[in-house]
């Protein structure tokens, strides 16, 4: 039996009709054809599937699309124009924080998410703040060095507004 | 989609969630964060045939201070913790706990009352809630009830939960702030389900003290004899062998290894409520 569900994603409206047993990940993938939001394990264990949900991130592949009726989802396409991702994505280029690319949606989510909460991180706080994103080929430090950056950028050019309020 | 087809429900109030979990021999099972459930049932390890949807219950989100305890709502986020956006009565463990669990697109939607409920051995909130006495309220088909968090867990996964019964709310008794607390974990990966846990309350200007551990092979273990000891100032390695002898004599029948594991994270948890 499907159920009704109506949510913003990505800032536009969505309503759909979806067996309670379909993932939020196949939603986005299957029906509405977004597919920066990878499927690695599907069992909430590689992150490469992390998204926004109502602001704060989640995974894909254990949410529920029936639980999101209501809710704003932001998927990576729906952070084109977001000045703290395109910092990010200028990062994980000139550090090279990606190679083949598949754990870098749910790492560039994790990252953001991170930095908006906390932009002066050391190291070892990145590394345990992505440890529930998987990658399997670069061996991390790029990662964090472009996380590192990102967010060296990102404190220095929000820092004056933050002094004037 | 990876889960066996099943009928969903999302439950308007607490009554409507327990008259839909009481439906006699079909599988209805409570969703709570989902952050356990929904693996499982992609990996198909838990069969259902009907999701009860608990989320959008706004009473099981609210957080009531009392005069001598809190009472968290069941569905308060672990990151909620974390972030502090509930009030604190554990001089800080249970933000600190909440911080620590998993991965953090986990904690958004992981829930304390889920987590207790499901009384997975080796996670976080079920050793921390028995080491704070906190107290379990339940609701069902037959009322109301309350208990404390030791009663509740009878085994690993096994509660004393009742058909078609739900976890209201935790009641986290304040604790006094000349009590300290000490807290280890052994993981193998950061966030990853703990091998061993073990939490210390040691309160010297009243000389109590509460030591638990986790991660066993079974309910969270208080070490009654041990917590004496502690309060009685026994300390190094003379508490050690107090520990692993009560440890070995709790009758869980643990391996050399997992003896020597669960006593040195309790030692260590004890060394870790001095820093505090």
């Amino acid at each position: 039996m499907k159920t009704s569900i109506s949510a913003i994603i990505n800032g536009k409206p969505v309503q759909s009709s979806v067996e309670p047993r379909t993932s939020l990940a196949d939603l986005l993938r299957e029906e509405l054809r977004l597919t920066a939001t990878h499927l690695g394990c599907e069992q909430g264990v590689c992150g490469a599937c992390t998204v926004l949900v109502d602001g704060e991130p989640a995974r894909a592949c254990i949410t529920l699309a029936v639980g999101i009726d209501g809710s704003d989802v932001r998927t990576l396409e729906g952070l084109d124009q977001d000045a703290l991702m395109r910092v990010l994505k200028d990062a994980f280029h000139d550090k090279h924080g990606l190679q083949c690319g598949f754990c870098t949606p749910g790492m560039l989510i994790s990252a953001w998410d991170l930095l908006r909460r906390k932009p002066h991180l050391g190291e070892a706080e990145i590394r345990i703040a992505i440890s529930g994103n998987l990658c399997r080929c670069t061996g991390y430090q790029g990662i964090v060095r472009s996380i590192k950056a990102a967010g060296e950028k990102w404190a220095a050019r929000t820092a004056p507004a933050q002094e004037q309020a | 989609m990876k889960p066996a087809p099943f009928d969903y429900h999302r439950a308007t109030s607490i009554d409507d969630a327990i008259a839909h979990l009481a439906s006699g021999d079909a599988i209805v099972r409570p969703l709570a964060g989902g952050q356990s459930l929904v693996p499982m049932l992609n990996l198909r390890l838990a069969p259902v045939d009907k999701l009860v949807d608990l989320t959008r219950i706004a009473a099981l989100r609210q957080t009531e201070e009392r005069l001598d305890c809190i009472r968290y709502g069941a569905l308060v986020t672990h990151a909620a913790f974390e972030d502090r956006r509930v009030p604190d009565a554990s001089n800080g463990l249970m933000p600190f706990v909440g911080s620590q669990i998993a991965y953090r697109a986990v904690r958004t939607r992981g829930t304390i009352g889920g987590a207790i409920a499901l009384a997975d051995p080796a996670a976080d909130w079920l050793t921390t809630i028995i080491a704070l006495e906190a107290e379990i309220a339940l609701a069902g088909p037959n009322g109301r009830r309350t208990m404390s968090g030791t009663d509740f867990a009878t085994g690993p996964y096994m509660t004393a939960i009742g058909d078609a019964e739900l976890i209201e709310a935790i009641i986290v008794p304040r604790r006094p702030n000349t009590e300290r607390w000490g807290h280890y974990k052994v993981a193998r990966k950061t966030g990853e389900y703990a091998e061993s846990m073990a939490i210390a309350l040691i309160d010297k200007a009243l000389g109590k003290a509460r030591l638990v551990v986790g991660a066993t092979d079974g309910a969270p273990l208080v070490l009654e004899r041990s917590s004496r000891e502690i309060a009685a100032g026994n300390v190094g390695d003379s508490l050690a062998a107090v520990i692993r002898a009560e440890l070995a004599e709790s009758g869980r029948d643990f391996s050399p290894e997992k003896l020597l594991l669960h006593c040195t994270t309790a030692v260590r948890a004890v060394a870790d409520s001095e820093k505090r």
